[in-house]
């Protein structure tokens, strides 16, 4: 019972964060709305006993994700009234697919058989010494070694790849060039040149 | 115990609103990245539902590589946000039509 109140409270705070996200006219105030909807989706995903990806959620989404969003809406300087013109335009067709998506989803979900599984049970409750983390880390390093080497690679791709493209050289800048300096000789920089001494005055 | 109609149900809501907000915000990129970021956490949310429904643990771990890859999206996505936006100054979808014949 108390796990049920938890859910709608937590999804009734998700569904109005989601729409906080979607109609806000400001980008700050979405960014911060989609942290909020982060962050009860973790509530969520602990009620149904996944710690170790709500925990991961947390920190990675609402700890690096949004603030590398918040970062670069706040680096930008965008003309909102330009980007809000039109923005009534194809609004009914945007809630009209919204609600004949949840239509659909609902009536199947619903529906007795709709989905061919009996849907209105949950799963089994783990046992209290049951560790979340524990037997994600033992299927993980074992069964899925290859595929965690391939999402490491991709992520130090996605590093090598963002830095690449946001980085600028600009010109006009005082800089040291050390391949010249090591390379420099003494006849570069050094003139010896023979003359005959000058009398005292 | 919260049951997996629920579970469907909270997603679905989540899904279609994100893609309520794809129609709704088509100027500007930084929301649909954030709506694309919500369509990624429905979809997490039937792995994790389903997961438990089964007793199978692969669907989590299928959580954690869909988060991984959403992670790298959006930090190339960004990237390549802040590149358009000091090429051209601004971040409206409709102004990206250098490739227009």
């Amino acid at each position: 019972m108390l796990i049920q109140g938890l859910f709608y409270l937590f999804g009734t705070i998700l569904v109005l964060a989601a729409l906080g996200v979607i109609s806000s006219r400001n980008p700050v105030y979405s960014a911060l709305a989609l942290v909020m909807c982060f962050i009860t989706s973790a509530a969520i995903w602990l009620l149904m006993e996944a710690e170790f990806l709500a925990v991961v959620l947390v920190l990675v989404y609402v700890g690096a994700v949004m603030v590398l969003f918040l970062f670069v809406v706040m680096m930008l300087d965008i003309d909102l009234a330009e980007l809000r013109q039109g923005f009534t335009r194809f609004a009914w067709l945007g809630w009209l697919t919204a609600l004949a998506v949840i239509a659909e989803i609902v009536g199947v979900v619903w529906a007795r058989g709709g989905l061919g599984i009996d849907a209105s049970r949950g799963g089994v409750a783990s046992a209290a010494d049951y560790s979340n983390t524990l037997a994600l880390g033992s299927i993980l390093y074992t069964h899925y070694a290859y595929p965690l080497e391939l999402a490491a690679i991709l992520l130090l791709v996605a590093i090598v790849a963002a830095i690449a493209l946001t980085m600028r050289r600009r010109g006009g800048l005082k800089q040291q060039d050390i391949s010249a300096q090591v390379a420099v000789r003494s006849q570069d920089r050094v003139r010896i040149v023979k003359m005959a001494s000058e009398k005292r005055p | 115990m919260i049951s997996l109609a629920q579970l469907l149900t909270l997603s679905g809501i989540l899904f279609s609103l994100a893609v309520a907000g794809i129609f709704l915000n088509r100027k500007n990129v930084i929301l649909l990245l954030m709506c694309v970021e919500l369509i990624l956490l429905a979809a997490n949310f039937n792995f994790i539902a389903f997961s438990r429904y089964l007793g199978d643990l692969h669907g989590q771990v299928f959580v954690f590589f869909i988060l991984t890859v959403a992670a790298a999206e959006s930090a190339i996505g960004l990237a390549i946000l802040v590149v358009l936006f000091r090429e051209r100054r601004s971040i409206n979808v409709e102004d990206l039509n250098t490739l227009k014949g």
